[in-house]
């Protein structure tokens, strides 16, 4: 029965209209539009549900599909579907906006109705990024995106926020023009927009490398890689909290999993050629950002370049393949990389989304993000300061936290590929460990710092409910990472079939 | 000799539009001030009645009339649908703007209908003779309303400029006809278009010369870099309901002239002219979309923005196939939708007393009306292409059309200045939704005012889910 519900149009569709229904409630109204949005919310996610008690773990064909046309002419079609990629990161979405939803509910005053509005139509636009099928359909998911974030950082942010509201829209639109035209090239080639259509269309290795470094343009300023980062650090220390938790949590995946659907099946030959400038930029991101995120004052400035270091290890994770490949002759271990670099977009998901949701909770209370001006919360503050340095030891990758399962798995198959990869990989172990043991000793840990901090109350019930969600997820993932795993592995292993033949 | 008189049915509609002109022009005379809403009663009647009797009367096949002159076919029908609820809008959106500056006349409505008149005679030319009568009707009642507050110097120089440098381009265009009738031996474009096969360009520097007038005359109609300079100016200087006019329909007609002149009449010449489209599209998007970044007016950055919008409509029409033309057409249709729009806001937000010309007079628009603020940011961010709107569509289709025909970098061209010109309808939603208001005044708009608004900017939305309704209209339009 549940197979003939359009269940991905619903879960796209359901909150955006939900949104809509939001706004007319109206910003008189907050008390109503908050319960309504937080209704939406909770029921788009219990929505999502059946994606994954319903999903296939056998094929690596796509599931729930729904086929509709809608632009005939150019033989683009609204196709829906899901694989083990896109699933969780659709259920990942899903999860976050309720908990978006609910840390927005006493912080913001101004325009409440808009406020829960913008991420009510955001996590529709992400769900369509992430089951779009149709390449049109993608492009016009993951640019619509680009307005209601725009309004969140710009309307709700801190000082700066039309500096990083602007900076982070033109970057995103820079880079994802050029893939507009990749696209367009290809549908004149293949005459279709299918993205599958474009896994199996020949092209020659000049065409490949032109669309490659197209979509790299594209997806790389959505991960961030390195040099193309600077606009997260400033897009999150002024958006507000929601706005990081979802910029966190849920756009950057949408770069990371753009590679695994589009860069990888498409340009297979390009990607192999090319593998070697992606792992740098890997290498440099967990490195050298590594490095910078040691030395931020600012406690999100932090974990934004926290997010750089650790989507690093994602494209790592995913790039490789193909050394790995060359070096054994097999692709036995191959597999590990791919779906460390999935498990780990998950966990940070999680992760990231939680330690942004500490920092609001601090913010909330003192109005400074500055790492100074904290010291010895957890006088004050214990319940808080345990949730803490839970998601602080899941950031630096504590085994038996989520983010320990996806950082060993990449870290794992490296070593396969090559001893120096593996061994400049494992650089993040020590540097993770570095930036976010020392945020946690200097904010929560210590003598009282000052008289603001001695006044400062616990967190309540809103906060813990959140906060144990999140907590409930990283324990989970990391002791029992099977349910995750389990649904990729027919599809992992069907895209390293496909990126190992050649299409010239 | 016999005089045969020509079949009159096929220009009915434009037979209305004249009867009507005239007839207000008559009751005008006797109406008093407190009556002049029956002038734009009358008016409105005109446009709507047009548009039905387009509607009915809808084109399968051409049909070829006053003795070769005048051609009605689908492209025609569904321009001159448009252009007449266009112009309707704006009739709609002036109204209170006029009232508020005694500036509510018939003459307004009578220069205006004038102006459609010229417009469905240019879209529908079948020889070069009725595209220069169909263009002058225009541009004579276009110079008179930009004029029509005669106290305003501003807007008497901006006539001025107007009327000098329209008819400099008017003199280009008709000395290229003629270089096009001395080459062909006739203004029929049918006759021209099959002594132009047979010639070829090569052989015939006349006819070369000729396209290059031509090119020269529609550049400057359009707006497109470097005969862009008029415009700025007079959509700065101009009233702004004659800025909504002059920035809508007549780009529909000017999208005609370049279809009917270049393409119906100098199809095989498409080698030479797409060369020098090129050069006109890249310096439009360049300029346009650099220059509309310096811009605190906002009248003066739409102006811009239109340039830009040019080169992208000339995108379209240079790729040389049906595809491109019928891309470029739907490029011109969303974008006086657009363009309605965002003027019919700026209009909106006018008082008595007030022009609303800068950019910062939309601060904080989100905290004193909503939904208008909604309105302008879709408007804003459907010319910035972004989807979900349907200048996003309007994009995609004619960097589709040059992609295909081995163009990308042209393609890639067009996108980089896409991206920069984002930036400066970014900055009007920034004013919009982030800073805080100046002035508190509620804005006042009339119910039939804030349905149209409002569905002005839905049908952004709507055609930017579904555009397929809107395309394959417009490709059928062309196949025919």
């Amino acid at each position: 029965m549940l197979s003939e519900l359009p269940l991905l149009s619903l879960v796209i569709w359901f909150p955006i209209l939900g949104g809509i229904a939001v706004l007319f409630v109206g910003d008189d109204n907050p008390g109503r539009a908050k319960w309504l949005a937080l209704t939406v919310a909770i029921l788009s996610f219990l929505i999502s549900l059946p994606l994954y008690s319903a999903f296939d773990t056998t094929t690596a064909a796509m599931q729930f599909q729904e086929f509709m046309p809608w632009i005939p002419a150019f033989n683009a079609n609204y196709h829906l579907g899901v694989d083990g990629f896109s699933m969780p990161l659709i259920l990942l979405t899903a999860f976050m906006t309720v908990l978006v939803v609910i840390a927005g509910w006493e912080v913001i005053q101004y325009r409440v109705a808009q406020y829960m509005a913008a991420f009510l139509i955001m996590e529709g636009l992400m769900i369509g990024v992430f089951a779009a099928l149709d390449a049109l359909l993608f492009y016009v998911f993951f640019e619509a995106m680009l307005i209601p974030m725009f309004l969140i950082i710009g309307i709700w942010g801190g000082p700066r926020r039309v500096y990083a509201t602007l900076k982070f829209f033109l970057y995103t639109f820079f880079g994802s023009v050029f893939m507009l035209i990749a696209l367009i090239y290809m549908y004149n080639q293949a005459n279709s927009f299918e993205i599958l259509d474009f896994h199996k269309l020949p092209l020659s290795i000049t065409e490949q490398t032109w669309i490659f470094f197209a979509f790299l343009l594209g997806f790389s300023v959505k991960v961030p890689m390195w040099p193309v980062h600077t606009w997260l650090p400033d897009a999150h220390v002024e958006a507000p909290t929601g706005g990081s938790v979802i910029l966190a949590a849920i756009t950057l995946k949408i770069g990371g999993y753009g590679f695994l659907r589009f860069t990888l099946p498409i340009t297979p030959d390009a990607s192999a050629m090319l593998d070697w400038l992606i792992i740098t930029l890997s290498l440099v991101a967990v490195i050298y950002i590594g490095f910078v995120a040691l030395v931020q004052q600012d406690m999100k400035k932090l974990i934004a370049y926290s997010s750089i270091a650790h989507m690093g290890f994602v494209t790592l994770g995913f790039f490789i393949v193909f050394g790995l490949y060359r070096h054994t002759g097999n692709l036995n271990g191959a597999a590990m990389g791919v779906e460390g670099g999935m498990v780990q977009m998950v966990s940070h998901g999680f992760i990231s989304g939680a330690l942004f949701l500490c920092v609001g909770v601090l913010y909330d209370r003192m109005h400074s993000r500055q790492i100074n001006d904290y010291g010895g919360v957890v006088n004050t503050m214990p319940v808080f300061a345990a949730f803490m340095v839970l998601f602080g030891m899941a950031n630096a990758g504590l085994p038996g936290t989520s983010g320990f399962v996806g950082e060993f798995m990449v870290i794992l198959s490296s070593f396969k590929a090559g001893f120096w990869l593996a061994f400049l990989a494992s650089f993040t172990l020590i540097l993770g460990a570095a930036y976010t043991l020392w945020l946690v000793k200097r904010v929560i840990f210590g003598d009282i710092g000052n008289s603001h901090v001695a006044e400062l109350e616990d967190v309540n019930c809103r906060e813990i409910i959140m906060l144990s969600l999140l907590a409930a997820a990283v324990l989970l993932l990391g002791l029992w990472p099977d349910p995750l795993t389990s649904v990729m592995h027919a599809t992992v292993d069907n895209l390293l079939q496909h990126i190992t033949v050649t299409k010239l | 000799m016999n005089f045969v008189a020509p079949d009159f049915m096929p220009v009915l509609p434009e037979l209305f539009v004249l009867t009507m002109a005239c007839l207000i022009l008559v009751v005008d005379v006797f109406l008093e001030q407190r009556q002049r809403h029956i002038s734009y009663a009358l008016a409105q009647l005109t446009l709507l009645g047009a548009a039905l009797l387009m509607l009915l009367s809808f084109s399968r096949a051409p049909v070829v009339t006053m003795f070769g002159h005048y051609i009605k076919d689908a492209m025609g029908d569904l321009l001159k649908f448009c252009i007449c609820l266009a112009s309707a809008a704006v009739f709609l959106y002036s109204r209170d703007y006029l009232r508020q500056r005694d500036l509510f006349k018939g003459e307004y409505f009578v220069l205006g209908l004038f102006g459609v008149l010229g417009m469905m005679v240019m879209v529908s030319a079948h020889s070069l003779l009725s595209v220069y009568l169909g263009l002058e009707l225009l541009s004579l009642s276009l110079y008179a309303l930009v004029a029509v507050d005669r106290d305003s110097p501003v807007a008497s120089e901006a006539a001025m400029k107007y009327f000098v440098l329209g008819s400099l381009a008017s003199g280009m265009l008709l000395y290229g006809i003629s270089m096009i009738y001395g080459a062909t031996g006739s203004v029929d474009l049918q006759v021209v278009a099959d002594a132009v096969a047979k010639q070829g360009a090569a052989t015939n520097l006349v006819l070369v010369f000729g396209l290059v007038f031509l090119v020269v005359g529609l550049a400057f109609k359009l707006g497109a870099v470097p005969f862009h300079m008029w415009l700025p100016d007079i959509y700065q200087g101009a009233p702004t309901s004659v800025t909504l006019y002059i920035g809508s329909a007549p780009k529909l007609a000017a999208f005609a002239l370049v279809m009917r002149i270049l393409v119906d009449g100098l199809g095989s010449l498409q080698g030479d002219w797409q060369q020098m489209l090129i050069i006109l599209s890249v310096l439009s998007m360049a300029l346009g979309n650099l220059v509309a970044i310096a811009q605190s007016n906002i009248k003066r950055m739409l102006a811009y923005s239109t340039i830009s919008h040019v080169g992208f409509l000339l995108l379209g029409i240079l790729a040389g196939t049906p595809e491109g033309y019928s891309a470029s057409m739907f490029y011109a249709i969303i974008y006086v939708l657009m363009a309605i729009g965002a003027f019919g806001v700026v209009i909106l937000l006018s008082r008595a007393g007030f022009e609303a010309e800068n950019i910062d007079d939309f601060k904080g628009l989100n905290d004193r009306n909503p939904w208008l603020a909604f309105v302008m940011m879709v408007v804003m961010m459907s010319m910035a292409g972004i989807p979900f709107m349907a200048g996003f569509y309007a994009k995609w289709v004619v960097l589709q059309a040059v992609v295909s025909i081995g163009l990308v970098w042209l393609a890639l061209v067009g996108v980089l200045f896409s991206v920069i010109g984002a930036f400066y309808y970014l900055r009007v939603v920034k004013c919009i939704y982030f800073d805080k208001s100046e002035q508190s005044e509620a804005i006042e708009m009339s119910g039939d005012v804030q349905i149209v608004i409002s569905a002005n900017g839905l049908l952004l939305i709507l055609l930017g889910v579904y555009p397929t309704a809107l395309m394959t209209w417009c490709a059928t339009a062309l196949l025919n």
